[in-house]
Formats: structure tokens, sequence, C-alpha cells
């Protein structure tokens, strides 16, 4: 059964044909099917995070998924930062760096949705005071905003 | 939004249930919060400026 229903799958079809503009990577960093499990080690939700992520996907042919192993690949994982699966990096047009980390379900499905779009066009509908500001940073800044899915 | 618009910005968006340690950690005991460079705490939803503003103060103070 499909995770994203018929109804929304047709409505995010039309809504990325209008609105993506550039193509957009989304790597995702899971754990690789075992047949033994570690305790303490499970990614409880990986495979749903995958599933999600390959029905978003297949709505255009702008995005594209890349999976990656977290243990298998540490050195890659270490060198963008990756700490906690899933994780999800979105690559496209934006200049910064933008990821999701643990399953974006809920509202943070749609924020996963608003930012592949502005990820896409390398646009956003920031205030052109803010985005002032934000060209004048000098150093690093690493934003966390912690959310819930309700 | 604003890692999209700078080069100097990482944003990360944290499906924190799922992560009891971190929860901990960062003491969150409401969405959403948000912790930049580890060290200025913004509890709930707040203004665009507020959020620049707090963004650009944690970068004049970023060691590098």
């Amino acid at each position: 059964m499909a995770i994203i229903p018929q109804q929304d799958q047709e409505y995010l079809k039309g809504l990325f044909a209008e609105k993506l503009e550039h193509p957009v990577m989304l790597r995702f960093y899971t754990q690789r099917q075992s047949v033994l499990s570690v305790p303490g080690q499970e990614c409880g939700t990986c495979s749903d995070t995958h599933a999600l992520l390959n029905e978003l996907v297949a709505l255009s042919d702008k995005l594209t998924l890349e999976v990656h192993d977290f243990v298998a690949e540490q050195e890659q994982a270490k060198a963008e930062g990756i700490e906690e699966i899933p994780a999800i990096v979105l690559e496209g047009q934006n200049k910064g760096t933008v990821r999701f980390i643990g399953v974006p379900a809920g509202y943070e499905f749609a924020t996963l949705i608003e930012d592949l779009i502005d990820v896409s066009r390398g646009t956003t509908s920031l205030q052109p005071s803010s985005r002032e500001v934000l060209v004048t940073l000098e150093k690093p800044v690493h934003i966390k905003v912690f959310v819930t899915p309700t | 939004m604003m890692a999209i618009e700078s080069d100097k910005v990482t944003a990360d968006v944290i499906e924190v249930s799922e992560y009891p340690l971190m929860a901990q950690r960062y003491q969150i005991y409401g969405v959403p919060k948000t912790v930049i460079n580890e060290s200025i705490e913004l509890e709930g939803a707040r203004p665009e400026a507020a959020m620049v503003g707090a963004v650009e103060a944690a970068s004049r103070t970023a060691a590098s």
C-alpha cells in the first residue's frame, strides 16, 4: 500500500510539474536491511522513510534519490556531518546545507515539499531585508530546528 | 529557507521524538525549538526578523 495517498500523489505531481525548476538530489543516509539485528543499533524509521522517498521522487523526473549506507559509508557520512539516521540531504540550487533528520512525516512532510521547491528554484519567500542580512554573514551558522510530527 | 539563501548556513530539521537522547541533551520540552550554533536557543515559532537576528548574532560570535 502506498504511504502517500493516491489523491496526494496526484496533487504533488501537479505541484512539482508547475513549481520545480532545476533537478534536486535527495541524498538519503540509511541502514542496510539485515537479517541480523544488533540491539540498540536498529533504525526504526529508516525503511518507512526509504519507501516514502521512493514514492516522492517517482512524482517528478526532476527529483532523484541517492541511497547511502550510514555504516558502510561512514567516512562520507562523517564528512557531511551526519550523526543520526534516517537523514536526507537536499542538493539543488541551495547555497547552504539543508537536511532532514528523522522521518519527514506529519507537518514535516509539508516542510520537505516546500524545501524541495525552494531548493529547486534557489529562491525563498524570505523578506528582502532578511536576505540582505544573510548575504553579510561571515562565519558559519548551524541551525537545528527540533520538531515532532504532530 | 535561510540555508537556501546563504552558503554560511546549515539547517537541520530534526524529528526529535525519534532521538530521546538528543531531546534530553537539548532539553526539548516543547516544539518547535531552535538551537543556533549550540548556544542561542529560541522556543516556539518566532517571526522571521527575530530568527534572522538570532542567526546574525550567532554568526558574529562564531569561532570560525
